[in-house]
Formats: C-alpha cells, sequence, structure tokens
C-alpha cells in the first residue's frame, strides 16, 4: 500500500492520527489522493492550512485539489506562524 | 511630546554627566532609535576611529513610542561602530529599561571617552552619576543585577549591564538588560567594556507624555486588536515563540547545518518549539516553564524555561535550577543545528550562560560551528582546544566552549574571536559563514534565495533583522512569494530594509509586523508626538536611515566588494531538500538592488540619491 508521512504542527498536532511521534505519521494513501482530499480526510480547518508544504515546497491554496500526493511524500501544514 | 526632549551625555574620561537638548529637527528627519542615533553617531565620530578605542561613542536610545502604551513600546536600541564588523552597530533590546530610560526623562544617553577605572551609571530621573564599579568587575550580569539592586535598596531599578566577556573583549559580547534581554548583536558589548563601563542602572518614575492623549488612545487600542486578532501574534508566537521556526526551516531545506555545509537537520525536531512544551523523558517535566512579555507587549513570544536538573551540565549547580530565559530560534538554531548538536538541555543550558555573561548566541553557535569543521578537517586539533574534542554534534564540546568563552579563557578567547578572525587564523577563511565579519543567522540562502541579498547587503553584517525577507518568501506574510527563485527579490530586499528601518526607530518592536502594516504604526507615531506622520513618510525616513547607514560603513571603508557572500554559498549547491542543486545567485540580484536604491554600479549613493533624502 502506497505511504505518505503527515506531518502536522502547532494547533493541528490535536489532529495527528494516534501513534504519531515528533509531529510525524505514516499514512496509507491510493492514486487518487490529492493534498487538499488529505486535508479533509483529516479534518483539518481550512483556515490553519496556511504553510502546507508538499516535500518542503509550497502548494498554493487554488492548487491543493489537484496536487497529488505519491508514495513517500511528506506532507507538512502549519497554521499561520511566523518568528526570526 | 512623546519625547522627553532631553539628551544625557556622559563623559566617561572626565567623569561628567550632562543634559543637553534633543535635535528635534534630526527626529523628523531620521524618526528615533536606530534612525536617530545614527544620525548623531555619524556626525560625532570618525567611521575610521578603532571601535574599541575612546574615540568610538555608544549611544543608548529610545523611540517617539518608547514608555508609551503603544504594544510592545518598551523598545531601546544600542548604537555604535562596532569592533566585530567595522560598521556601523544598532543593537535592539525589548524588556523594561527602555521603558524606565524614558520615565527617567532621557530620550537618549550618549556615552563618550573611556573611563580609567571600572565604573556604572546610575540614573533616578533627573539624577545621573558615575560610580565606582571595581566591586562589580569580574561579575556576570546575574550577579551585577542583584548586587545594584542590594546596593540601592531598590528592587525596581531597571538594569543593563555587560558580563565577563564584554570585559576581556570578546568580539559579539552583547549588552543585557532585564537579566535575559539582550542588545545582541555585533559586539556592542564589548564597546562597553572598552569603555570600562559596567552597567547603567536607571529608575524613573516621571511618566512619557502623549501628544493626543485620546487619539493616541484610539489608535494604540485599535492596533492591539489587530495583534489580538491575528493568528501569528495572537496565538502562534505566545504559545511556541519563535521557535515555532526550526522545524519549519528544515522542511524548506533552508536550515543550515554543520557551519552551512548541509540545509537539513536530523535533529531539528529535537530542538524545536514542539520539543519544549514536550515532557522530557528524564524527570517528566517540559523544558518550556512560561511565555513572557516585554514592556507593554500585547504578543509575548518570550520563552522560559528550566533545566532538568539531573542534565550533566546543572547536576551540583543549583545556580542554574530556576527558570530563566529560554531558547528563541537563533540561539537554537546556532547552538543546536549549526553545531549538529541536538541536546535541548545543553542548548538551553548555553543559552543561559549567554545570558549570564551577556554574549550573542549566535554568533557563539556560528564560530563554534565553524571550529568544529576545522577540528573535523584536522586543521584545530586537541593540542589547540586543550584537550576537548570538537566533533560535530558534541554537546559536550558546545557546552564547555560556551562556558570558556563567556570568561575568553583558553580556547574559549578564540572562540571569542568571531568565526571571520578565527578561520583566517587557521588559514581556511572561505570556512567563515559570515558577511562583514558578522556570522549569519537561521537561514540559508540557498533555500531562501531573497535572504541572500538581505545578508549581503545588510549595514550590519550578516543579519536576519534587517531585511526579513523569509516572512514573505517562507511564511506567506503579508504575501507569499517563491524562495526558490531570484525574480522579484531586489524589490522585496529593499522594501522590508526600509519599513524595517522605520520599525526599528519607532520605539516598537519588530514582530508586530507580522500583524501591522505601516498603516497602523503612523497613526500611533502621529498622535504620540504631534507630528504628521503617514505610511508613506515612514517609508522614507527608512530610507534615509539605510542611506545613512550606507553613507557610515563606506566612510568607514567598507565597499561594494564587502556586499557578497562566502564562496560555499555562492558555489556549493544544496545537497537535499526543495533547493537540491541550487546556489545563492547573488550576482542575478545585486545590480537591480543597486539601481532601485539609487547607486552607482559601486554601491555608492548617488548625488542625486543623497539630495532627494536630504542626507
Ligand atoms: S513580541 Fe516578543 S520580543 Fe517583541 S516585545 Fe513582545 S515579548 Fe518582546
Amino acid at each position: 500500500m502506497p505511504t505518505a508521512t503527515i506531518k502536522l504542527y502547532s494547533v493541528l498536532a490535536q489532529h495527528l492520527p494516534p501513534g504519531a511521534e515528533k509531529n510525524t505519521a505514516p499514512l496509507q494513501i491510493d492514486a487518487a489522493t490529492t493534498v487538499g482530499g488529505l486535508i479533509g480526510s483529516l479534518n483539518l480547518p481550512p483556515q490553519h492550512c496556511h504553510l502546507v508544504l508538499l516535500n518542503g515546497v509550497f502548494v498554493p491554496p487554488d492548487a491543493r485539489g489537484s496536487t497529488p500526493v505519491r508514495d513517500g511524500d511528506a506532507l507538512a501544514i502549519w497554521p499561520p506562524v511566523a518568528g526570526g | 511630546m512623546s519625547w522627553t526632549g532631553n539628551v544625557l551625555r556622559v563623559n566617561l574620561t572626565a567623569g561628567t554627566c550632562t543634559s543637553e537638548p534633543l535635535n528635534k529637527a534630526w527626529t523628523r528627519q531620521y524618526l528615533g532609535q536606530r534612525g536617530l542615533a545614527t544620525k548623531y553617531l555619524s556626525e560625532e565620530i570618525d567611521p575610521t576611529c578603532d571601535a574599541l578605542g575612546p574615540d568610538n561613542k555608544m549611544i543608548m536610545t529610545t523611540g517617539p513610542l518608547t514608555g508609551t502604551m503603544a504594544s510592545t513600546a518598551g523598545r531601546y536600541s544600542v548604537v555604535t561602530k562596532s569592533p566585530l564588523t567595522g560598521c556601523v552597530a544598532c543593537s535592539n533590546s525589548g524588556g523594561h529599561f527602555g521603558n524606565e530610560m524614558k520615565n527617567a526623562g532621557w530620550d537618549m544617553i550618549i556615552f563618550e571617552g573611556q573611563s580609567p577605572t571600572p565604573v556604572y551609571l546610575y540614573v533616578e530621573n533627573e539624577k545621573a552619576e558615575l560610580r565606582d564599579a571595581s566591586g562589580y568587575w569580574g561579575k556576570s550580569v546575574w550577579d551585577t543585577d542583584a548586587g545594584l539592586k542590594t546596593a540601592h535598596q531598590d528592587p525596581l531599578l531597571r538594569i543593563a549591564a555587560i558580563g565577563v566577556a564584554g570585559e576581556k573583549g570578546v568580539l559579539y559580547a552583547c549588552i543585557v538588560n532585564d537579566l535575559h534581554r539582550a542588545a545582541g548583536r555585533s559586539g556592542v558589548g564589548t564597546v562597553m567594556g572598552s569603555k570600562n563601563l559596567k552597567a547603567v542602572a536607571i529608575r524613573g518614575t516621571r511618566g512619557v507624555k502623549v501628544a493626543d492623549p485620546l487619539t493616541f488612545m484610539k489608535a494604540a487600542t485599535d492596533a492591539k486588536k489587530v495583534l489580538a486578532d491575528n493568528a501569528v501574534t495572537g496565538q502562534g508566537l505566545p504559545a511556541y515563540g519563535t521557535q515555532v521556526l526550526m522545524n519549519v526551516i528544515n522542511e524548506t531545506g533552508a536550515l543550515p547545518t554543520h557551519n552551512f555545509r548541509d540545509v537539513q537537520f536530523d535533529g531539528a525536531a529535537d530542538i524545536s518549539a514542539e520539543a519544549m512544551v514536550a515532557p522530557r523523558k528524564t524527570d517528566g517535566k517540559p523544558n518550556l516553564v512560561t511565555n513572557q512579555a516585554c514592556f507593554a507587549c500585547t504578543i509575548a513570544c518570550g520563552r522560559v524555561s528550566q533545566l532538568d536538573r539531573g542534565h550533566y551540565t546543572v547536576v551540583n549547580r543549583p545556580e542554574y535550577w530556576g527558570a530563566s530565559g529560554g531558547l528563541e530560534y537563533e540561539a537554537a538554531w546556532a547552538l543546536g543545528a549549526a553545531t549538529g548538536v541536538k541536546d535541548l538541555e545543553a542548548l538551553t543550558f548555553a543559552n543561559f550562560l549567554c545570558n549570564e555573561q551577556a554574549i550573542d548566541p549566535i554568533s557563539l553557535g556560528a564560530t563554534i560551528a565553524a571550529a568544529m569543521e576545522l577540528y573535523e578537517m584536522g586543521v584545530i586539533t586537541t593540542e589547540h582546544t586543550g584537550g576537548i574534542e570538537l566533533p560535530f554534534g558534541s554537546a559536550q564540546a558546545l557546552t564547555t566552549l560556551a562556558e570558556l568563552t563567556c570568561k575568553g579563557e583558553g580556547f574559549g578567547a578564540e572562540i571569542g574571536l568571531g568565526s571571520r578572525r578565527l578561520t583566517e587564523k587557521y588559514g581556511h577563511p572561505d570556512l567563515s559563514m559570515t558577511v562583514k565579519s558578522q556570522e549569519f543567522p537561521a537561514y540559508d540562502p540557498r533555500g531562501v534565495q531573497g535572504m541572500g541579498l538581505s545578508y549581503a547587503t545588510s549595514n550590519r553584517g550578516a543579519c536576519h533583522l534587517r531585511g526579513y525577507t523569509v516572512s514573505s518568501e517562507i511564511l506567506g506574510i503579508p504575501e507569499k512569494t517563491d524562495p526558490l527563485s531570484h525574480e522579484g527579490k531586489a524589490g522585496l530586499v529593499k522594501a522590508f530594509q526600509d519599513a524595517t528601518a522605520a520599525v526599528d526607530s519607532a520605539g516598537i518592536c519588530v514582530f508586530t509586523t507580522f500583524a501591522w502594516t505601516l498603516e497602523h504604526i503612523a497613526p500611533q507615531i502621529a498622535a504620540a508626538t504631534g507630528e504628521a506622520y503617514t505610511p508613506e513618510s515612514l517609508l522614507e525616513i527608512g530610507e534615509r536611515i539605510w542611506n545613512l547607514e550606507r553613507r557610515f560603513n563606506m566612510a568607514a571603508g567598507m565597499t561594494a566588494a564587502d556586499d557578497t557572500l562566502p564562496k560555499r554559498l555562492l558555489k556549493d549547491a544544496a545537497k537535499t531538500g526543495p533547493a537540491k542543486g541550487m546556489v545563492a545567485p547573488l550576482d542575478k540580484m545585486l545590480p537591480e538592488y543597486y539601481q532601485l536604491r539609487g547607486w552607482t554600479t559601486d554601491g555608492i549613493p548617488t548625488n542625486e540619491t543623497v539630495e532627494r533624502l536630504a542626507l
């Protein structure tokens, strides 16, 4: 079964599947899985999905529904954050 | 108004303290704090002077909003010529010291000359005098703070002091106020030490008046609501602090690791904000105790941490068992990812030491990282280090060197030279990850391309706080740009640099700008001062300040050749992550940047620019 890694931070961490470690969990996917689809299936509040990185690269909101998640991909999501 | 109108001039050679009126015409041109003090410095010193000699001056300075009820309005800056870079230094600090200075009736304190013996400045409202500090010389910031409060029988004294590092000439010593807040970069504490000035202790009870109280209160209250309602300033920063960035920047492949050999760190999660709030395996308690706010701040990003008492660094050392200033992102990166150390408690301990003895953790960690690379190459050996083994990843090496550097002892004295001088001494200057001799902060310009230009052109050497394009390139604030493209970055860098110069001159914290624009800031300054400030006029002031700093640096001997990056970043491609295969394309951005700035191809402000900005 193809597997991706999901990483959820800050207020999104509460949506991690059981057994997650260091904010990271494996997630089974299929050929039709998209970034937007994963966000929906994990019940992530859309307004908190600000920084959405697929393998470290930002996926803009209008491309999330059509961007596929493939075997071995890492999807990391943050609400609006900043520092410096 | 909101200015007291008074400048305190302290001549350390003569031992005198005199009052003089603030140059109000300059406040209209340069606003306050960073801009205003740089104007004073430019007019009063020869930029080629020895930064550690009597001809350099050191200015502690507030902004027009410092001491008011505007959010974060406790800021002050220290402006001087830097001994680390030879450029103008401006280091900004929060806490409560800046507010106390304004409340005592002083907009600015100018220190000149050099005291023959250790002294501290004691200020109680209009009363200001130099007193003997020989009993505090050789003591830490924390002991000096406690000693002065006891001696004056005043627990409400606000104190800014140097530690032993500043006395011993560590080139990136800082000035720590309120125990944990630092005017951190470029060696401003080294200048203070060279003047034999141990501390400044202030008590102010006179209040700060604003020109139009009703309009000011409305503007300040409306702006606070904007901060409270914003996800970053209202929720993210208070909960996780700046350290929330550790995993973000690692994920984007821009976390400089092992002295910038790598761009991702396998220990990032172990030293992140998330690790700080998780219960430790050893004692079940989290590293983070609480957050903390500087004066008047409604964001409260500060970290307060407590060490595991069983950790090797503090066993039998109860003086480090209390809650104290915790890791911010830049410090955690330098002490951690740059050195490859993933022991959160060791980093926290090293950070405590940096506060206790007042040294810049960014320059410390980055210099230790350079030493570790030289050690792994066999260039530095245990013969040089006094027996300390220095492989990347060694927490023991990090904490031992932090202790030695804080006291300027043993191999720590060499670490105290900074990365550029250390690598030059050992014949490998290319391994110094610096610009204008100042160590980089925590963003690799191969993965955040605008930051390469921002670092190369920063007026105080490599620095994230002069033009934080990470905000746009990575975090999407105010709008997202592509971190892997250099297109449009010249304009972005200039815009960030100019706006930040204005914010740094206002008396407020730059973190407000994650929610505020100059549209929120201008009305507060206008109502506080009774002068007409607009977002446009603030941007123009910011640009004027940038050019003023540039001209100081040019007069000090800098040229366009100094607007560059280490060879490693220009030639060696990133090995992993989204930026894999990329270098920092500075040559594609710098000419456009000079053009946008109105500078010649040699990076010199043209006559037209000088006239336009009325410099
Ligand atoms: S945001 Fe943080 S650094 Fe800035 S004033 Fe507030 S507590 Fe201090």
